[in-house]
């Protein structure tokens, strides 16, 4: 067993096991967006930022730092709110992220980690980009407004599905996700339609088509609920 | 000739009044300007006709049910299904509450002070404050009718403001027996409140003699939607005009093609449009909309109370059409009435509670339009998707729109009336404000604001110089 303290609590955790994950075990929450259970590791969104005391203070991802004996994390502090919460506001300001007519609204991971984070205004200024929305599968919606590029979408496709239709295109902040290297999801032949990537979406991103204002509820847990029935290799 | 102007802020929109005057000081030429683009039409482009009523919503906070509903209808037609039965009347029945609350509103809060304090009474007292000294039960019922068409509202969209409740192909909740029973239980208070702010009207029409014949008293045609057999109507039917005689001059037009009959003139001084019948060319095709020009299209209201109510507003012109835009009141007053009776109408009718409310379907119209009666007036949502249901075009005509031109001609004629020489009076600049609110016009915010709206004259001589000042805030 590896002994750690996470916020001045010693706790006791499994070698190989992360920060999260300990912290969870542990009853400490630490928030999330790109991780998600039954998905590998990613440590692309900085939500999870945790500040490890006797490494200089070092900032890491808790969903993808694995324990180490003796390390002293700090999970709560003024200093990673205000980090999490410029997190935030930068992610908001990347996209268009309008939840009074979002369909998502209401059952948003985006929109609760702002309320959970007080985040009450953005810093920055919004970019707004007039990214093209794609309606053109029978069953869902892409909405690349929404995107925050967590990739929860790309990690279910390939690691449950196993379809691979999903996959990131372009670099730094023109990065989308595309199904199938580009072209319209209802001529994917990879997709298998099986509406994993939806469920895995964080946010508004993607949703079933038909659905109105506040209306897409999601059930991400589905995807922890399929791997740990069969476990990944 | 001198060049008053008038801005009017803190709206929903901004509104400026420019008042020409001749050598004499003779008011020749008034414009109501509408000087912001909001921009729906554009940006709604490239979403998915699912999520419109959602977005057009958001047009107004007064009136975000009238837009919910037009804008699913828009939809009902791009999928082109029969909406289920129950969903029909339980989207006429949320727009019968959406008529109460906003009419209440328009009433009780924001224009009964000017009627009942007066309009050169103190204006820090003219307000819905002063109205609660003066009357305090009078403000409480109104206060109290304009909760119960909220309470409608909220029973079926789960909110008061911005329900997403309608969807295209029906709605997305159907009303509870819990839901209904509380509605019918709040129904007998209201009637009478709204039985006797009509009474209330009628024993002061007198004292507003000078009023109705200064605040928008001309001919003009009308437009509305009446049902088939001509009865009074909120939510389908077909286009009638009738003109200052009440005689129809275009009966049974298809709704979903009004640019055949209807034109949209646009000026450079105003970002409002302004629509025009056809027929009778821009500007002399002027023709009003909203509660009165329904109450002066309908043949009649097709319930006992607001029927009888009907027959002494028709009383006021001999049976012509009422061509004061100050009785606006008295038929928004008459339209609470046969908007409640008709809610409890539905609230005995069966199928209303019925769980299928809601038809599921792919695009199968590349075009739809949806048309009803808003509180203020006719409502055109047309819309053109692609084969995917994702907009690219978006054309609305709001009620405000369709009084524009009635809008201008009254803001001249109250001016004509009383702006003597070069003084610009408190009495001109409430009777202004007066004239605009009696179309109780969605450029919400600030013209449905508590109090009044911030106005500010300002007098200029030819050459351009300042010479009177006289603001308000």
């Amino acid at each position: 067993m590896i002994h750690l303290e996470i916020d001045g609590r010693a706790i006791t955790a499994r070698p190989g096991q992360t920060i999260l994950e300990a912290a969870e075990g542990a009853g400490i929450r630490i928030p999330t967006l790109c991780h998600l259970k039954g998905l590998s590791p990613w440590g692309s969104c900085r939500i999870c930022l945790v500040e490890i005391a006797n490494w200089n203070g070092r900032l890491v991802p808790a969903c993808a730092t694995q324990v180490q004996e003796g390390m002293r994390v700090v999970a709560t502090s003024p200093r990673l709110t205000e980090l999490r919460r410029r997190v935030l506001e930068l992610l908001f300001a990347e996209r268009n992220h309008i939840c009074a007519i979002c369909v998502s609204s209401g059952h948003c991971e985006l929109q609760d980690l702002a309320c959970e984070l007080g985040m009450e205004v953005v810093r920055v200024p919004y970019r707004f980009p007039g990214l093209a929305l794609d309606a053109s599968h029978g069953k869902f919606v892409y909405d690349p407004n929404r995107c925050v590029l967590c990739g929860r979408c790309v990690r279910a496709c390939s690691e449950v599905e196993g379809a691979m239709t999903w996959g990131f295109s372009g670099r730094g902040i023109h990065t989308t996700v595309e199904p199938d290297l580009g072209g319209p999801w209802g001529s994917a032949e990879t997709c298998t339609e099986c509406g994993k990537c939806l469920e895995a979406c964080p946010v508004g991103a993607l949703v079933e088509r038909g659905k109105a204002t506040a209306e897409q509820e999601k059930e991400p847990q589905l995807l922890a609920q399929l791997t740990e029935r069969r476990p990944r290799a | 000739m001198r060049k008053l102007k008038i801005p009017v802020t803190r709206i929903e929109g901004h509104e400026l009044i420019t008042l020409v005057l001749d050598e004499k000081g003779r008011v020749a030429q008034a414009k109501f300007h509408v000087t912001e683009a909001r921009g729906f039409e554009r940006f709604c482009q490239g979403r998915t006709v699912w999520k419109m009523p959602g977005i057009t919503a958001r047009i107004c906070g007064i009136c975000p049910v009238s837009h919910l509903l037009c804008s699913a209808k828009a939809g009902d037609a791009i999928l082109a299904v029969r909406v289920p039965r129950a969903a029909d009347k339980l989207r006429r029945l949320m727009n019968l509450g959406q008529f109460v609350q906003s009419h209440a509103l328009s009433f009780f809060h924001l224009s009964s002070p000017d009627l009942l304090l007066g309009w050169d009474s103190d204006s820090t007292r003219r307000n819905v404050f002063g109205l609660v000294e003066e009357n305090p039960t009078l403000a409480l019922e109104g206060i109290r009718l304009r909760a119960y068409g909220q309470q409608v509202i909220e029973e079926l969209g789960g909110r008061k403001l911005h329900p997403a409740w309608a969807v295209p192909g029906g709605v997305r909740a159907p009303l509870s027996q819990e839901a209904r029973d509380r509605l019918a239980a709040g129904l007998p208070e209201v009637m009478r409140i709204a039985q006797d702010a009509i009474s209330l009207y009628e024993e002061h029409l007198e004292d507003w003699a000078e009023e109705i014949a200064g605040f928008g008293d001309f001919p003009s045609l009308f437009m509305s939607l009446v049902a088939p057999d001509g009865t009074w109507e909120h939510y389908e039917g077909h286009i009638r005009f009738v003109d200052a005689d009440r005689k129809v001059v275009a009966d049974g037009l298809d709704p979903t093609r009004y640019p055949d009959y209807i034109g949209e003139q646009v000026e450079g001084w105003s970002y409002l449009k302004f629509p025009y019948y056809r027929e009778a060319g821009y500007p002399e095709g002027l023709y009003r909309v909203g509660p009165l020009a329904r109450l002066n299209c309908c043949d009649r209201m097709g319930t006992p109370l607001a029927d009888e109510a009907l027959g002494r507003f028709r009383a006021l012109a001999d049976g012509k059409a009422v061509p004061s835009s100050f009785h606006y009141h008295y038929a928004r007053l008459i339209e609470i009435l046969a908007a409640l009776e008709r809610i409890g109408r539905f609230l005995e009718d069966p199928d209303i509670l019925s769980p299928r409310v809601r038809a599921e379907a792919g695009i199968n119209d590349l075009e739809g339009v949806g048309v009803h009666e808003a509180p203020r007036g006719t409502l055109f949502h047309h819309y053109r998707v692609d084969a995917h249901g994702v907009i690219t075009w978006v054309n609305l005509i709001v009620s405000t729109g369709h009084n524009n031109l009635a809008m201008n001609r009254t803001v001249q004629q109250i001016a004509q009336r009383y702006l003597s020489g070069r003084e610009v009076t408190e009495g001109l600049l409430n009777r202004l404000e007066g004239g605009i609110r009696a179309y109780d016009p969605c450029l919400s915010c600030s013209v449905h604001a508590v109090g009044h709206l911030p106005l500010r004259v300002e007098l200029y001589d030819a050459s351009g110089r300042l010479i009177s000042e006289r603001a308000r805030a």
